[in-house]
């Protein structure tokens, strides 16, 4: 892939801790989820009561996407987020509130989150950004379908900057790692560096 | 109207619609539950209108009705007491 754009930031969720390019903004000894989106809550997104009604994808990607958003003023930002887990532990909360005929309730505060790309609505409602946007569910992180698809947005000018990455939640375990594609940035937008900056965290 | 049931409502609006860092001390019988007031929204009206089938037997044919209902604790109170099954 020809190196026409680059990596202006990027974040990390995991283990307890956020990170932004690399260095820790948040840390938590806490290991469930719930304990550990909370304490982050109240250090790095405060006057955002909304936040709790979410379901854990579009806290995790909300929380990864606010410590690269919170100052930023372009609006025109599309978003290309990937994971492993889809919806699915929403879903399964979702299913559990309907497999007993006798205690049919389903809710539909939790219905509303059963699509992974729901995520992406959160965020964009939140910074007040409107553009394409797209989820991919795979295996594992690909940095060749983000960049290519990312490259092509803003080769057609639909956006001025990309939000990509992964942001994956399946039973406690979580991890979520994006990065903003612009013009102007401090990394080359290539696959083998995207690829070293998600593995930044993951090897400590 | 029992003062017991407004409690119970206040705990269950809080839990059930995950009302973070609000107390039930803090909702006052006569507050709006929704706009300037706790700040509900549509999604959260429907789950009332589950939370009303679930917990006190009342089925709601037209979820327009909710608007008035759910006003308040007063007027959820009120309406609970007069229709539960």
């Amino acid at each position: 892939m020809e190196n026409r754009y680059y990596i202006e930031s990027f974040s990390h969720v995991n283990n307890g801790i956020v990170s932004v390019n690399g260095t820790p903004v948040f840390k938590t000894l806490e290991t469930d989820f719930k304990s550990v989106m909370k304490l982050a809550y109240k250090q790095l997104i405060v006057d955002y009561p909304k936040f709790f009604k979410m379901d854990n994808l579009s806290k995790l990607g909300l929380l990864a996407a606010n410590v690269l958003l919170r100052e930023e003023s372009e609006k025109n930002i599309a978003m290309v987020f990937s994971n492993r887990a889809s919806s699915l532990d929403t879903d399964r909360g979702y299913q559990d509130s309907i497999k007993d005929a006798t205690q049919y309730y389903p809710s539909p505060a939790v219905f509303v989150y059963t699509l992974a790309n729901i995520c992406m609505g959160e965020i964009s409602i939140k910074h007040k950004i409107h553009s394409e946007n797209c989820f991919f569910v795979m295996d594992e992180f690909s940095p060749e379908t983000l960049s290519s698809y990312a490259a092509e947005l803003m080769d057609e000018n639909k956006a001025k900057k990309v939000l990509c990455g992964w942001v994956d939640v399946d039973n406690e375990k979580y991890d979520a790692f994006l990065y903003v594609v612009a013009k102007k940035g401090t990394f080359v937008h290539s696959d083998a560096e995207i690829n070293r900056l998600y593995k930044t965290t993951h090897e400590q | 109207m029992s003062s017991d049931l407004k409690q119970e409502l206040k705990k269950k609006i809080i839990e059930q619609l995950n009302l973070e860092d609000v107390t039930a001390a803090e909702i006052a019988d006569n507050d709006p539950l929704f706009g300037d007031g706790l700040g509900l929204d549509s999604i959260d009206a429907l789950e009332l209108i589950v939370m009303l089938d679930k917990d006190y037997g009342i089925k709601l044919a037209d979820p327009k009705e909710g608007r008035k209902i759910f006003e308040s604790i007063d007027t959820m109170a009120a309406y609970i007491s007069a229709n539960k099954a």
